[in-house]
């Protein structure tokens, strides 16, 4: 197993065998932890698609396999694991960040309350929100 | 600090959303219940917030439109340094230092009120133009800082302290104006605050740099930071 921290919090994937930096997900998989989705053309999100590089085929695709973290790190996405590879986290790179803020549309995000509950920026719609941080550091 | 706009102008489709930049839920938890605000205050455990909107301290505030529109980005919402004026003795700062704190308190807080009222009309939306002009954007270091970071909180939990530790010191190495990330990361005193000798180092090293970026309105302090 290894645990990838996504946006909503840490989520538990089959990771199969592979060495320390490789991270082979099912393919279904991959939509549990990230936007993305193997497709025959590649992997993809949206219209946009990463294809396999014809020469590599085998860092990247194997039997029913991805190897997530090959795909990441060609799309030049940040990423990091642990020392033993159990837990993964897989970053949003500085360019879409910045198109996401230069769009002006207000990236949405989901947070809980202290009683759990989901709240997203876009239940919001309609009205002005002050969105402003805190902390009790 | 934002219950009174809130309940002054809620009914005219103004809210405040409150997030706490804080991976223990626990240490926000008094605070959220003694304040009681009845607007929402969500726990933002591995500020995403931060990575998503590039913010590096709190408190900051985005102002967002009825169209999901940012019309002011991120910023320091009206906090002036004035603790950097601390007289460690008597631990307190100098009056005119203290009412500088307060008037720039006063001061975004007008704003925030003049936009709920006036929307659109206020002089404090900035057009399109004027928001992106006033936007900082995250580069590829910093995008890889909140990568580490979210993966040193989370081992942090889990007790894998030392490569949890030096993965946080890379984070705040990589993304040094961040002073949630160190923050977050340091250790705190009794009290809960981060603000240890460790923190005031890290504040004199500023030298003539801010803590709290001056925002750019008008009536806001324009002077470098107080000295100490």
């Amino acid at each position: 197993m290894a645990t990838v921290l996504t946006e909503s919090g840490p989520v538990e994937v089959s990771a199969g065998p592979g060495l320390v930096g490789e991270l082979w997900l099912a393919r279904p998989d991959t939509e549990k932890v990230s936007d993305w989705t193997m497709k025959p053309e590649g992997l993809c999100k949206g219209d946009i698609c990463m294809p396999v590089p014809t020469d590599r085929t085998d860092e990247f695709v194997r039997d029913d396999r991805v190897n997530l973290a090959a795909f990441w790190q060609r799309m030049n996405k940040p990423l990091a694991h642990s020392a033993d590879g159990d837990v993964w986290v897989l970053g949003e790179d500085a360019e879409d960040r910045t198109a996401g803020l230069t769009s002006l549309d207000a990236p949405d995000f989901a947070l809980p309350d202290l009683d759990g509950k989901l709240h997203s920026l876009s239940d919001y719609r309609g009205k002005k929100v002050l969105l402003a941080t805190w902390a009790s550091w | 600090m934002w219950q009174a706009i809130y309940d002054d102008y809620q009914n005219k489709d103004f809210i405040v959303i409150a997030i706490a930049m804080d991976n223990d839920i626990e240490a926000a938890r008094p605070w959220i219940e003694e304040a009681a605000p009845t607007y929402p205050v969500m726990i933002d455990r591995y500020h995403q917030l931060a990575d998503l909107y590039n913010m590096v301290n709190v408190p900051q505030a985005v102002w967002i439109n009825e169209d999901g529109r940012i019309v002011r980005p991120t910023e320091n919402a009206g906090a002036f340094e004035g603790f950097r004026a601390l007289n460690f003795e008597t631990m307190t700062v100098p009056e005119e230092v203290s009412a500088t704190v307060q008037s720039s308190k006063a001061t975004y807080v007008a704003a925030i009120r003049d936009w709920a009222e006036k929307g659109e009309d206020s002089v404090h939306v900035f057009s399109p133009n004027d928001a992106l002009a006033h936007m900082d954007k995250p580069d590829d270091n910093i995008a890889k800082a909140h990568v580490l970071f979210r993966l040193g909180l989370y081992l942090r939990q889990i007790s894998k302290n030392e490569e949890a530790d030096a993965l946080l010191k890379q984070a705040s190495e990589l993304h040094p104006h961040s002073w949630s990330i160190w923050r977050q990361a340091a250790d705190t005193l009794d009290n809960g605050l981060a603000a240890g000798p460790a923190f005031w180092q890290r504040v004199n090293e500023l030298g003539e740099s801010h803590y709290y970026k001056p925002v750019d309105m008008e009536g806001m302090p324009t002077e470098g930071p107080p000295k100490g």
